[in-house]
């Protein structure tokens, strides 16, 4: 019989999903970590709700690799467009996750990738336009060990 | 013509009456209940939606006993379907005694199931579905809300063909999956090539491009009303149950999309639009107040049987209970895109009462006479109430539990939260079909390994946040995992990592120790390559060496928050 230590029954439970439990960060320095990033993109700005959609599933089917879609309202034009657009995850041993640059020709400002997540936890989306406005968007994903459901 | 509460309190006044007589159970069902009363329904409009949801593969009656503990926990709590007992029969103005009383919920259930006998059957549900459609014979759709090919040993067997096949007899429109995934992608593939109808889930996109993989809804005419029935597939199928065997598809509730579906049925020319949801009732909740232009949402997966309509703004929520125990029946006056009136009926499916439907009888007998043999082995007897459904442990849990102890050599054991499984009543038989409805699953390894306390408290933290999320869209629907040799104490309303404490190893009363490691058993891993025996064969050898088994429900588990 093996000995099978919480690490490696996460491991086995959820296939990856628990995977980045390896190298658990310390929170309280992650959370600092990720104001600091933020304040650092803020530039003294207030970041405004609104405008701006984070979507991400509620509970991540697979933690190694969560979809996520950011899009900010209206079309690309040389008055209006996001110059910027920071994604941070503020419970990985890294919070950065994507730094997205448009221009006045994007047309559609709308981005989409895949990102890991080591536990449950907030990401945030912080949209910078030309005129140095910044929108805010976040959302709890959850990692869980799954099974027993139904 | 009887209103419908004159109905009711007829019923409870007959039931009154009953008591502890001495009658015997069926001919007493028969005697204070008709089949007529069953269908008994002032008809209203151009519509009649018939629904089914949950059946877990029960073709033939079973006794199914009501949840006791079903709690709430934020903006739901003491809401339907999180009240149970006298409470819900209050709640609904339900006499004790009644056959509604006797179905919808626990109040003094074996007493009642002597008196109203077994529930469900598929050929009584013909009845019932034929009866309906040939007094409502342009206006009517039956939709199954899926988790309809898995919980028998038939349907284990033949890898869900015979409740297609049944299903197709039955004369279904439309339906949308949970556990009906758990046959695998290309099992699921195969046998939708033989459904005489639509497989529907709006839900479901492959893994590389977000692409549909079902059809997300279909236009269906009746008596000059076009109605989208869109499928929900429950959306956390990947993470609630085994990922491996359907790798290429993700779910997730995406009630974005869903919008976008909901309009595109309405620029199509839907009058009506119809949700045949399996998101569970307080997701499906939610979801009524974040996407519009949603008509009914006939919910499922959470197994609630609510004899109202329970209206969220404009939006009608039907739940219709589960194993073939209810058939619900709601007519809708649809004009001009919007219901102007209604009528609902969760019609308790007593099967003493209503005659089997011939053709479906035999739909049902081909499918179980081969199987006979196996299916009605006596393995022991019960001298006690064994019920699974409730958030927490329930008697024939503790059973399992009881048998990957000892079988398994273990010190704990954990079994899911499963919300299926039928009841056997106290002097009942335990048969080889009874243990398969209570652990009939393409994943049926029982585990043995050997976890620290942290682990095990993470595990159970981990499901209780399932179950006790406050916001339930973080929720997946199953009810607290099951435990045996362990118990503890749980506060349903703190947060993940705090609802947990006093773990305590029964074997010998000491504290669970964090860094200590235990011998755990359990089964229904979702991880690929979960080694040991079946389930179902730990659970019937267990049974066969102990003869007769008593299991009374235990405090081990101690809930605070209420």
């Amino acid at each position: 019989m093996t000995k099978v230590t919480k690490r490696e029954f996460l491991i086995v439970a959820t296939g990856a999903a628990a995977a980045a439990l390896v190298g658990t960060p310390n929170v309280a320095l992650s959370a600092e970590r990720v104001q600091a990033r933020i304040d650092e993109f803020l530039g003294g700005q207030t970041a405004q709700e609104g405008g701006l959609t984070l979507e991400m599933p509620e509970i991540a089917e697979n933690g190694n690799t969560v979809p996520l879609s950011v899009s900010v309202d209206g079309e690309a034009s040389e008055n209006r467009y996001v110059e910027s657009l920071l994604v941070l995850a503020d419970g990985n041993p890294e919070p950065g996750v994507a730094t997205f640059h448009f221009t006045p020709m994007s047309g559609e400002q709308r981005a989409a990738t895949r990102m890991r997540l080591a536990k449950t936890q907030n990401v945030v989306a912080l949209a910078k336009m030309n005129d140095g406005a910044v929108m805010k968007a976040e959302t709890l994903v959850k990692v869980t060990i799954g099974g027993c459901g139904g | 013509m009887l209103s419908r509460r004159e109905f009711l309190q007829v019923g409870a006044a007959a039931g009154a009456l009953l008591g502890s007589g001495g009658f015997s159970a069926p001919a007493f069902a028969r005697q204070s209940v008709a089949q007529e009363d069953l269908l008994a329904f002032n008809p209203v409009g151009n519509v009649t939606l018939l629904h089914l949801t949950d059946l877990h593969a029960q073709l033939v009656p079973v006794y199914f006993r009501e949840p006791a503990i079903n709690l709430g926990v934020g903006e739901v709590a003491g809401l339907p379907p999180h009240i149970t007992g006298e409470q819900f029969l209050s709640r609904f103005g339900l006499g004790p005694g009644g056959y509604d009383a006797y179905t919808m919920a626990s109040v003094d259930f074996v007493s009642l199931a002597k008196t109203y006998g077994r529930v469900g059957g598929l050929d009584r549900i013909a009845t019932l579905a034929k009866a309906i459609r040939a007094e409502r014979p342009t206006q009517t759709l039956l939709l199954d809300g899926g988790d309809t090919w898995q919980g028998s040993y038939t349907a284990l067997a033949s890898k869900g063909a015979d409740m297609v096949t049944a299903m197709n007899a039955l004369g279904v429109d439309a339906m949308t999956a949970h556990w009906e995934f758990t046959y695998g992608t290309d099992r699921v593939e195969e046998l939708i090539e033989t459904m005489d109808f639509p497989f529907l889930a709006a839900n479901v996109r492959d893994t590389d491009w977000e692409e549909p993989v079902f059809e997300a809804y279909q236009m269906f005419e009746r008596n000059g009303v076009q109605i989208a029935v869109i499928g929900q597939a429950f959306p956390y199928t990947p993470i609630a149950n085994p990922r491996y065997k359907i790798p290429t598809w993700s779910f997730g509730i995406r009630d974005k999309e869903l919008q976008e579906t909901v309009d595109e049925a309405r620029t199509e020319g839907a009058d009506l639009v119809v949700l045949l949801s399996h998101n569970g009732f307080d997701v499906d909740r939610k979801l009524a107040r974040r996407v519009s232009g949603i008509d009914v949402i006939l919910t499922g997966h959470t197994h609630d049987a609510i004899p109202e309509a329970i209206a969220v703004g404009e939006t009608l929520l039907i739940a219709s209970g589960s194993h073939g125990k209810f058939l619900s029946r709601l007519d809708l006056d649809v004009q001009g895109g919007k219901i102007r009136d209604y009528a609902y009926r969760l019609i308790p499916v007593l099967s003493d009462v209503i005659a089997p439907d011939p053709e479906m009888a035999a739909v049902i007998d081909g499918i179980r006479a081969p199987h006979q043999a196996t299916l009605s082995r006596v393995l022991g007897r019960t001298d006690s109430l064994l019920y699974r459904r409730g958030n927490f442990n329930g008697t024939f849990d503790d059973l399992i539990c009881d048998a990957l102890l000892a079988e398994r050599d273990s010190q704990i054991a954990l079994s899911p939260g499963f919300r299926w499984g039928a009841t056997l009543l106290p002097g009942q038989e335990i048969t080889v079909d009874d243990v398969y409805n209570m652990t009939a699953i393409t994943y049926p390894n029982a585990y043995r390994v050997e976890m620290t306390g942290e682990t095990i408290k993470t595990v159970l933290e981990d499901v209780a946040d399932n179950l006790f999320n406050p916001d339930p869209y973080y929720q997946q629907g199953g009810d607290m995992v099951r435990v045996g040799g362990l118990g503890y104490r749980i506060d349903v309303q703190e947060q993940i990592g705090s609802r947990i404490s006093d773990m305590t190893l029964l074997g010998d009363g000491t504290p669970i120790d964090a860094d200590k490691t235990y011998i755990v058993s359990g089964w229904a891993s979702v991880n690929e390559g979960t080694e040991g025996p079946p389930i179902y064969d730990v659970v019937s050898q267990y049974i066969q060496k102990q003869g007769v088994v008593s299991l009374e429900p235990n405090d081990n588990v101690r809930i605070a928050g209420l």
